[in-house]
């Protein structure tokens, strides 16, 4: 396998005057989670699609294991799995039988299909509900089925549109066990998620895209880091005046007071003590202080923001 | 691609009579020909059935009604049933997919025939024994097999051109049920009253020089030239980039 399972160069996709997605330049290192962030419609579905040449760019392109896109969408398909927006199971067949027409679709031999199939199921927990009918099961099994049928031919590249899109806390930890397990093997992942938890958790690297543009790219400490930090300050004394002094200083990006507490963002590379300092004087009593990075949420709404704004 | 195609029949195979709301449809599905094609009108037209042409009525109608239960629900279904963009997304060609659902549907219509055809043998020689048993004449066996294998292709390459227009099961089924039977609904009073006024412009008297085989070597002729064209239309839609967009 390439060391880079995917190269995108300017990958453009228009539908009439809708730019899905736009001058989308990255590379997917071979073996790492990739977390793919975006707000609904910011086109996160749409380059899944191109990725798997289901959809042609409209300009620019994309490589997938070394194939192109364009060109070459049944060597990719022959070598990736996914896992889409629905979880494309036949609700009518049993579990065994959807892994055992995936089975077959890959080619796998019947001795292979039946030995990879109950591998995956009692790793996943589902042997034992193997005879049921998919569709009488809950939302959380059947995303791990189709997780299981997304990786049954062991692919080195899986294609994950939010698999734990609307699943309960627990049905979610549990698809987040899997994929967690799944980084471990050496598989290339591109997850898209709107659960920035389970990006900051699984992804090495994670890129932000709004309206189909990349806005952010990098591993969620780097993206944490290059933002805004927080210092949180319980105590009394706070007033209006010393949150003006605050607001006002170069390296304060935002002071709000909340009862007994008083929020400060500063830069990333702010120094607290002049601002402990700064309290002091001005007669805070200081109880406690609590410094800490923004969370990849809060990076990501502010990427946002500053989005909206710039439009 | 055989390997592929027949995949794709085999789970076609597999989902038919696994929707559990439509047990009871395709039980009517198997049950309604049978009695009306395999016991009523054989029964009825005795002797005539095995040698006199009425067993084509069968032949018309079963590989029609099978196809257009079953096509719409293999492709339209897949859509509705949120499964098509997985299946798209699997190393399968795009015309394996198609052929693998076409040949699933247009294997079970020609079988249903079969069956029906030989049941319906079984009940003339039961209800009209004569002492001697009675058999189908090689002719009316290959114009029933050869129009029932056209009708079946015809069907499918309009369900799938339909299919692919669909927003649902329901409505592919009922758009090419209207586009199957609308067709002879409106054509054949027309062509009755034409050669009632015009007796020179009857079928018969036009192709009589051509004799009985000639006639219908040039009906089956027409109608695989349609079945090819409407199926050669259906592979040129179905092409993933325009299944994936819709």
């Amino acid at each position: 396998m390439p060391e880079t399972a995917i190269r995108l160069d300017n990958l453009t996709r228009h539908f009439r005057t809708v730019r899905a997605v736009n001058n989308l330049s990255l590379d997917v290192p071979a073996g790492t989670i990739l977390g793919f962030l975006g707000p609904n419609g910011a086109g996160k579905t749409t380059t899944i699609h191109l990725l798997l040449g289901l959809l042609e760019p409209t300009r620019g392109s994309a490589r997938v294991l070394g194939f192109d896109s364009r060109t070459q969408g049944g060597e990719i398909r022959e070598r990736t799995g996914a896992l889409l927006e629905h979880t494309g199971l036949y609700e009518h067949l049993t579990a065994e039988e959807n892994l055992e027409f995936y089975g077959r679709i890959w080619r796998l031999s019947p001795t292979e299909r039946r030995k990879r199939a109950e591998e995956l199921l009692t790793n996943m927990g589902l042997w034992d509900r193997r005879a049921d009918r998919v569709g009488s099961w809950s939302r959380g099994m059947k995303q791990k089925l189709a997780l299981a049928r997304a990786i049954l031919h062991n692919p080195p590249l899986v294609f994950l549109d939010e698999p734990t899109a609307g699943l309960d806390v627990l049905a979610a930890q549990a698809v987040r066990d899997e994929l967690a397990a799944l980084a471990g093997s050496g598989i290339t992942i591109f997850l898209t998620t709107h659960n920035m938890t389970e990006a900051e958790r699984l992804c090495g690297q994670v890129a932000v895209i709004r309206n189909g543009t990349l806005i952010a790219l990098g591993h969620p400490d780097e993206l944490r880091g290059s933002s805004a930090a927080r210092v949180e300050v319980v105590g009394s004394g706070f007033d209006q005046q010393l949150l003006g002094i605050l607001r006002a200083r170069p390296d304060v990006t935002a002071a709000e007071m909340l009862n007994d507490r008083l929020s400060i963002e500063t830069s990333a590379d702010a120094d607290v003590a002049p601002l402990v300092d700064l309290m002091v004087n001005a007669g805070v009593r200081v109880e406690e202080i609590r410094r800490g990075k923004a969370s990849l949420e809060e990076v990501f709404l502010t990427l946002m923001e500053e989005g909206e704004d710039s439009e | 691609m055989n390997g592929d195609i027949q995949t794709v029949a085999w789970k076609e195979w597999k989902s038919l009579f696994r929707q559990r709301e439509n047990k009871l449809k395709a039980l009517l599905t198997l049950l309604m020909p049978i009695a009306v094609f395999a016991v009523y009108v054989p029964w009825d037209a005795g002797t005539h059935w095995t040698s006199g042409g009425t067993s084509i009525y069968a032949a018309i109608a079963i590989p029609m009604l099978i196809v257009l239960l079953t096509v719409a629900d293999s492709f339209a279904g897949e859509r509705e049933r949120h499964t098509l963009a997985t299946l798209l997304a699997s190393r399968l060609p795009d015309r394996a997919i198609l052929l693998g659902k076409a040949a699933f549907s247009i294997g079970l219509a020609m079988a249903m025939t079969l069956v029906i055809l030989a049941i319906a043998l079984l009940t003339v020689n039961f209800t009209h024994w004569e002492g001697e048993l009675l058999i189908y004449t090689p002719k009316i066996v290959l114009v029933d097999l050869g129009l029932s294998f056209l009708i079946a292709l015809l069907v499918t390459g309009a369900g799938v051109l339909i299919s692919l227009r669909s927003a649902s099961v329901q409505e592919a089924q009922q758009t090419l049920a209207a586009a199957v039977l609308l067709p002879p609904t409106i054509l054949g009073p027309i062509l009755l009253l034409v050669s009632r006024a015009k007796p020179e412009l009857r079928p018969r008297a036009l192709l009589g020089h051509l004799g009985e085989t000639g006639g219908l070597m040039i009906f089956f002729g027409l109608l695989l030239l349609l079945a090819i064209a409407l199926f050669a239309l259906a592979m040129a839609r179905f092409q993933r980039a325009k299944l994936i967009l819709r």
